[in-house]
Parts: C-alpha cells; structure tokens; sequence
C-alpha cells in the first residue's frame, strides 16, 4: 500500500484509459483500509482509484512497479479479488495515503463484479508497457497541468439518472457529428475520385496503341458512366436563369447519345434518371430539369422539350421526325393487322407510353383507327379512309 | 314482311373498330358515314321503319355478336342523330328514346310513286292507297307494304306540287 501516491486523477502524458470499474474497495495485504468505495480506473500508465463520495481523494500506483497479478474468485458474502504484486518503491515517489506498510501487494475487492475483465486488461497493459515508450518526456507523478476534467459522473438517485441522460445524449451528438463528417469527406473524395476518372480517360487517349480499340471503347464507358466530371450546381452558377440555362447545356451535350440510341425520343421521367444517375452527389431537383429543359429550344441544342397531348413530357431531337414514327408504326400496325401499346413497345423496344404516343399520333395523323373494347384500347390500320373495298 | 333474303353486313361490320366511336375527326366522320348507310340499308331490307333506341342497342344491326363488339349508346345516337340531320331519321319524342327511319325521304318516296304512275299510265285516274302499297301490280315496286301513314305523307307532299289529289282517305289522283 505504501507504493501509492496521492493524484489529482489527470491523465499523464500520452496515457490513455482503458478500463474503469466502479464499487472497488482496496485490501492493504490482508488488512481493510478506509478506501472502501471508489471507482477503479486502469490506464496505460497506472492503476488510479478514486472515492466516490469525495472524487478529491484519489491514489494511484504505477503500472511499472506491477510485478504480477492473480484473481481471487468471491463466495457467498465475499465479493471477488484482485491481488496485485508490487514492487519496493521507488525512492523519488510523491507522497502517498500511507507511508510504510508491511505487505508488498494490495488486494482489490470487486463488489459488482468486473475483475476478470480488469485482471486481463492488466496483464495485457503489463504487457504494452505504453509508460515506457513515454517515459521520456514524463515521470510516474501526475502531470499538474491535467485539464479541469470533473469527476466521474456517478450514477445516484435521479440527478445521477438525468446526468447519465445528459452524457448518453452528448455521445449520441458526437457520433452524429462524427458521421456527418464522414460525408462531407465521402463528397470530398468524389470529386476527387472524378477528376481521377478523367485524367484515366486521358492517358487513355495517349496509350491508346497499347490497348485495344474495344477494351478503350469499353473502359470509357465506364468512366461515363461514373458521371459528369464537373457538374452545374447553383453553388457554381447561382439560381434562377442562369443556371437554368447552363443546366441545359449540361443535360444537351449528356443525353445527346442516349437520344440518338432511343430514336430521338425519351421520357423526362426517363432523363431525370440518367441525369442524376450522372450527377451522383450533386442531385436535381424535377422541377430545375424542367426549367431546364424548357430552355433547351431556345438554346438551340439539337432537342427540345415536347408535351404530347395527353400530357406525357418528353425530350426529343430536332432531327426527330413524326412523319418517320407515323409510317413506321403505320406499317408495323399494317403488317400484324392490330396492335395494342404493349404490343408495339416489345416489337421497337421503346417503352409502353412512348408506343402509345406513337400509336395516338398516327391515329391523328389518320393513319389509324382505334378498338376500345374490354380487351383494351387496340389499334387498327385505317381502313374507313380508304374509300373502297 | 319478313326479309326475303339475308342481309349483306358491310365489311366494317366485321371490323372492330367500327364499334369505337374514333378520335380522329375525319376518320370518324367516315365511321358515322357508313354507319348511316348501314342503318338504312338495314331497315330498308328488313322494311322496319321503327326504331326504339333502347331494343336498338341489343339488335344484331349495333352489335356482332361474331367479334363480341358492340357500338355503345353514345355511337347510336351519334348515327341516329347524323341521319336526322339529313333527314332520314324523325324523333317520336324529345327524349330521343324512339324514332321513325326514312330509309328514303318523304320527296324520294314521293317522286318514286309519281314516276311509277306516270310510267304505267295511271295518271289522271284514281287509284287506291290498298292497290298502291298490296295491289298485285307494284309487288315489285319499293313502296310495295309500306305504311299507309308514310304514303299518305308522300302523296300529300305530291298534293302540294300540284302532282296528285288526295281523295278521302282511300284514294288518290295523279296528274300530269
């Protein structure tokens, strides 16, 4: 008992905690000491106990002077043990609750229970020996300038229960924050990940002998597929006009390809995928495409926004012609005698509402005529206009 | 008197989009066309000059039975409305729930019965209305079993040329 010094319960340099375990009473040897209730708190560097009722009174004895450690298993009305093996103290020790004693271990009494945990932990901290790496630059003796670090938060009656609410709360805020963090680093990353991205394409464009044509054609694909490298958000172009019509360039010179793949026609619903697919973290808004895409005409970037009479919206190509759709459809009707909207989107694979719209304009055009029955709405070559049979 | 031969169904008959009333105004102009045509072709070779929209509905000349289409309400009275603008069709009531099929108008059927007189020199004499619509002679003349009530409308409209004369009820003069 005589190797424990007084402390102020301050972390020393470079240590850290490892494990605390409240209710612990300390055996001087055989012998009970008044330090009967406090909480035991193991740290890389030293074995602290602190009172529970007077958080002032607190000693501590350091890890190096441990020379070995064993467990004592409790019974009934004995609580379990900790034994623990001290060295003869050093001479320069700070002054200590007891001055001489006449045993070289001191017993630790558990009584809610913890000591296997704190007897490996123990061994596993004598076995680090973290102090030493340390000890350079700090001795055994608590450092004074430990920060105004309050007591430890003891749980008792229902301003124990409320502090514990408070530090649960001020945990779960950390972590918050913490997550937060996270994200706002992930966004960080990307960015950089898409400038990566590109500078690939362009060694790409270099090496382009190495690799092979198709390898090329599909790895910039993929690169494409990872998005827009710089994409226009209102931090870069502000709102209102402006960015409306900077937007636009971005979604004309994007879905310039898919257009021409889709026959020059694609749903909005359809766009606003592709463009926020593309975009990855920088999300649009439906209604800011929408006002993009309104601007598209008067931009003049090769499609337009169009609204078909029954209110569907898509992009189309200026180089879209309704007369080719009205005469390809018109013939595709002719050759399997009728046709429903599902029927026409599996045979030019476009989906079920552009085969509709398709289907209705050829119907305006008269080109069709239509067979609402209980089967459906099917659609028939026009056989009223011509004129005989 | 019951149809002596069965009825030639025109080809939109089995066409099933013509028991869909189409968008397309052109088109549909052409669907109420034949429509018309077929109403009146119906009824002349049936000699029906009635028409009750409601029995109308489930008769096979709305509905084929063959490609289970049938043209909806709306598409009758389209037909049916269609036509009376032109004069084929004249509504019982203002409800629109029956009315009488002109399969020729009131002037056709009266120029066809004048021709017929001039043709076998019944003018300047007196025939009946009988002998007109069940004599033995005009067995082969369209106007042969119509009724009395449309004949009489007929040579009234004669009458009011100056082509014939009503005399009583049962007879009629036709002058040159």
């Amino acid at each position: 008992m005589d190797r424990f010094s007084w402390s102020t319960g301050g972390p020393l340099y470079g240590e850290k905690e490892i494990l605390k375990q409240s209710s612990v009473r300390i055996y001087d040897g055989d012998e009970k000491t008044s330090y009967d209730d406090g909480s035991l708190i193991l740290t890389t560097h030293q074995i602290i106990w602190r009172d529970s009722s007077d958080f002032q009174i607190c000693i501590s004895v350091p890890l190096c002077l441990v020379v070995f450690c064993e467990k004592q298993s409790g019974g009934i009305g004995r609580s379990a043990k900790l034994s623990v093996h001290l060295q003869a103290a050093q001479a320069n020790r700070t002054p200590g609750p007891v001055s001489r004693s006449r045993y070289d271990y001191v017993r630790f009494s558990f009584k809610n229970g913890g000591e296997s945990e704190f007897h490996t932990k123990l061994q596993s901290a004598m076995q680090t020996k973290e102090w030493e790496k340390t000890s350079s630059q700090a001795t055994s003796s608590p450092v004074s300038k430990s920060s105004a670090k309050t007591g430890p938060i003891r749980a008792s009656g229902i301003v124990g229960i409320e502090r514990k609410i408070e530090e649960n709360r001020r945990v779960t805020d950390k972590n918050i924050s913490v997550a937060f963090q996270d994200l706002t680093k992930l966004m960080e990353k990307a960015k950089e990940m898409v400038s990566l991205s590109s500078n690939i394409a362009n060694k790409i464009k270099d090496k382009k002998g190495d690799i092979t044509d198709d390898e090329t054609v599909k790895f910039k694909s993929y690169l494409l597929s990872l998005g827009i490298p710089n994409p226009v958000t209102k931090e870069t172009h502000g709102s209102g006009t402006h960015y409306h019509m900077q937007l636009a360039h971005e979604i004309a010179s994007l879905l310039k390809q898919p257009l021409e793949e889709n026959a020059g026609i694609m749903l909005l619903s359809d766009a606003y995928c592709r463009i926020n697919r593309a975009r990855g973290m920088e999300l649009l808004s439906p209604e800011d495409l929408l006002n993009a895409c309104r601007m598209l005409d008067n931009l003049k970037l090769h499609m337009k926004l169009r609204e078909f009479e029954t209110g569907v919206l898509v992009l189309q190509l200026d180089s879209h012609s309704d007369e080719k759709v009205i005469s390809q459809t018109t013939e595709l009707v002719d050759d399997s005698k009728s046709l429903s909207a599902q029927e026409l989107a599996n045979l030019v694979s476009v989906s079920v509402l552009l085969a509709k719209e398709r289907l209705l304009l050829a119907e305006r055009a008269g080109k069709l005529c239509r067979d609402d029955s209980d089967e459906g709405l099917r659609f028939y070559p026009n056989l009223f206009a011509q004129p005989m049979r | 008197m019951a149809a002596s031969t069965t009825f030639n169904w025109p080809w939109q008959y089995d066409f099933p989009p013509f028991f869909t009333i189409q968008k397309n105004a052109d088109t549909k102009a052409k669907q109420i066309e034949a429509w018309c045509t077929l109403v009146l072709e119906y009824h002349q070779h049936n000699k029906l000059l009635k028409l009750r929209v409601a029995d109308a509905l489930a008769s096979p000349l709305f509905s084929n039975k063959a490609i289970e289409r049938k043209l909806p309400k709306e598409g009758v009275m389209e037909v049916l409305e269609s036509l009376c603008k032109k004069g084929n069709v004249q509504w019982d009531d203002k409800s629109k729930t029956s009315c009488v099929i002109y399969w020729k108008t009131i002037e056709q059927w009266a120029d066809i019965i004048y021709s017929w007189a001039s043709k076998t020199g019944s003018l300047n004499t007196v025939c009946t209305l009988h002998e007109l619509t069940q004599g033995p002679h005009t067995t082969s003349e369209p106007f042969h079993g119509l009724d009395d009530w449309l004949l009489i409308k007929a040579l009234s409209t004669l009458q009011s040329r100056g082509k014939a004369e009503l005399i009583g009820e049962e007879g009629v003069k036709f002058f040159a």
